[in-house]
């Protein structure tokens, strides 16, 4: 098979605690994270920019062998913005905004992720994940915070209460650490809940996908394309959508009854993608298999994320079926979810129970991706003949009927939760409009900062933010001013962002020019009205106008300090 | 009354943040509603939500109207 892609192969080293004859015992860290995946090294990146030393473990010295989780939806995107890694995946993958979907032989509709405009980020880019992960790889190397170990493989892992004791295994033999805490991210296998005995939950689907990675020149446009029962594939689902470097991503429905092995044969797997070619283009376009596999998928969870000191996440943590891409996108915003709390708790800022919002914040955004996965499939992929009859008459009712459209069903890609539940929000008092709801994940808009920030959302992250509305940032008045000063001088800093039309603000205080007014609209902003936002972009409170009492409040009770 | 082709699922107090959900909410209990029957008892429970839901429209030239796209259909 042709390789577009040379595989990196990491050096291991001889881990200082072999180096200094500490075998025994003695190496204790703040965070340990086991697995380099996409959320093993999101979470270490993440940690380093907070300023807290980690050791990342791997048992292995390359990347993601193969194409696998291809789909990067904004919110990744947006998180990977804050950790100083977005710009090369933009560059290199394939930004796509429209969809179409196809049933037999006719478009019967196609929707666009993004319509709306002044956001930062694409609805979704198409990247393979050894690229992805070749970046966070580099930016970890580049953070001095992270000890990035290859092939040091965990083999016993007890909690002891007050620390976590890892027995690692390398070439040059094995050696013991502690550490405070352990963020697991050692994927859906999980050896780490396995050798602590924890269950997962949910059911296996009884079907088999086939995926097809081809390069080929081909002029099609950068859309994700979606075939039910299509001719040259009948009575199963096809996918079709655009990598980088002019691979083509080719997803065939197979059922249950196949031989996998036999499936993944290029004899048997060429014929089908020019069955499907053919179809298309009408006429016989050249083409070579790069990877192909036979995939089954499990949706199911861990009952709670966090066990003690150990924090699972990702597909450790929970793994859904891949329509909607929701595996690694969700992956990455639990790390997002939890690596502001881990360095509260580390300062002693915040009480360990705040830990525990984690793993509530995160199984209900699980069970959220889990329900919405759970659907896709159920509708590509009917399970009775009734349920079947009922997709075709969707299908065939959507090229005419709005109502119809809305119920088709190839996959409901990945958009952040709101933690409209969550016990860190401080609920409402006032009325405001729109979607930006205590618990929502931050909507962006472009703005000019004093920094030179151009959205809003390379301005929030990674500390409490207050913004702060007035129309000429010049006239927030010295008390205000004091009062934002007090709270960005407080245990748990709140730096002022005042939202402007013009003007600077007073000494102390940054100013944002909602250039394009789209800050207002999408916060519903009013003169005085001021949010509270979390380290991890999502909205904590929100007032009317500011008493730095109820700010104070708020942030004690998104830090489970109340 | 002219018959309702747009999007018009809801459940009331429920505030919906993405456009697809209450869609998806209602075919999920489509779906749910023939868990474990058999061909011909979903064909029974099938009319039977037709006549039921027929009735609480009760309008009968949205029902025609309704009628006639279903049948042109197929």
């Amino acid at each position: 098979m042709l390789s577009t892609y040379q595989y990196p192969k990491f050096e291991y080293r001889r881990p200082p605690e072999i180096a200094e004859g500490r075998e025994g015992g003695g190496g204790r860290y703040p965070v340990v994270v086991v697995g380099a995946g996409p959320v093993g090294l999101t979470a270490a990146i993440d940690l380093a920019i907070h300023g807290v030393p980690v050791v990342l473990l791997d048992n292995d010295d390359t990347v993601s062998i193969g194409s696998r989780g291809v789909c990067y939806a904004k919110r990744a995107l947006e998180i990977m913005d804050r950790l100083g890694c977005a710009e090369e995946m933009v560059a290199k993958g394939v930004s796509w905004n429209v969809g179409r979907t196809f049933f037999r032989e006719q478009e019967v509709f196609n929707f666009n992720l993004c319509p709306e405009p002044d956001h930062h980020r694409p609805g979704m880019i198409n990247l393979q994940q050894y690229y992805l992960e070749e970046y966070l790889v580099r930016r970890a190397q580049s953070l001095p915070e992270i000890d990035l170990r290859w092939k040091n493989n965990v083999i016993a892992v007890s909690d002891q209460g007050d620390r976590v004791a890892l027995r690692v295994e390398t070439a040059d033999g094995a050696y013991s650490i502690e550490t405070d805490w352990l963020v697991v991210a050692d994927g859906a296998r999980s050896p780490i809940r396995h050798m602590m005995g924890l269950d997962i939950e949910g059911k296996i689907f009884m079907d088999r996908f086939l995926i097809a990675d081809v390069v080929m020149k081909a002029d099609y446009p950068t859309e994700r394309w979606f075939w039910f029962d299509p001719p040259f594939h009948p009575n199963q689902s096809v996918l079709l959508h655009r990598q980088a470097d002019n691979v083509w991503r080719i997803d065939f429905q197979l059922g249950w009854n196949v031989d996998p092995e036999e499936e993944k044969q290029p004899e048997k797997v060429i014929p089908r993608i020019k069955a499907m070619l053919g179809w298309h283009a009408n006429e016989e376009r050249e083409f070579e298999l790069e990877w192909v596999s036979v995939y089954t998928f499990q949706c199911r969870r861990m009952h709670e994320f966090r066990h003690g000191r150990l924090l699972f996440t990702g597909d450790a943590a929970h793994q859904v079926s891949p329509f909607g891409a929701r595996g690694a996108n969700s992956g990455i915003q639990d790390t997002d979810n939890l690596v502001w709390k881990l360095k509260l708790v580390l300062d002693g800022t915040a009480p360990a129970r705040l830990l525990d919002t984690y793993s509530e914040e995160r199984v209900a955004a699980a069970d959220e991706n889990l329900m919405n996965s759970t659907r896709s499939t159920d509708f590509i992929t009917p399970k009775s003949a009734t349920s079947r009859t009922f997709r075709n008459a969707v299908l065939g009712l959507a090229k005419d009927y709005p109502f119809a459209r809305a119920l088709v069903n190839s996959g409901r890609l990945s958009v952040p939760s709101v933690l409209v539940e969550s016990p860190l929000n401080t609920p409402d008092t006032e009325v405001f409009a729109g979607n930006m709801v205590p618990g929502a994940p931050m909507d962006d808009a472009p703005v000019d900062s004093t920094r030179g920030e151009k959205w809003l959302l390379q301005a929030a992250g990674n500390r409490f933010l207050l913004l702060y509305c007035m129309p000429d940032a010049g006239d927030v008045d010295a008390a205000t001013a004091d009062a934002c000063t007090a709270l960005a001088a407080g245990a748990i800093p709140v730096e002022t962002l005042v939202v402007a039309e013009r003007g600077t603000a007073p000494a102390g205080l940054g100013t944002l020019i909602d250039v394009k007014g789209r800050v207002r609209e999408r916060y519903d902003l009013k003169p005085g009205t001021c949010y509270l936002i979390r380290p991890d972009q999502h909205v904590a409170a929100r007032w009317r106008s500011l008493d730095a009492a109820k700010v104070r409040a708020a942030l004690a009770r998104a830090t489970c300090n109340a | 009354m002219s018959l309702n082709t747009d999007p018009n699922f809801f459940t009331p107090g429920k505030r919906y943040f993405r456009a697809f959900s209450p869609g998806d909410d209602f075919y999920e209990a489509l779906i749910d509603m023939h868990r474990d029957l058999s061909d011909e008892q979903s064909a029974m429970a099938n009319a039977r939500l037709i006549l039921l839901l027929a009735n609480h429209i009760g309008d009968i030239s949205v029902l025609r109207e309704a009628m006639k796209v279903a049948r042109e259909g197929v």
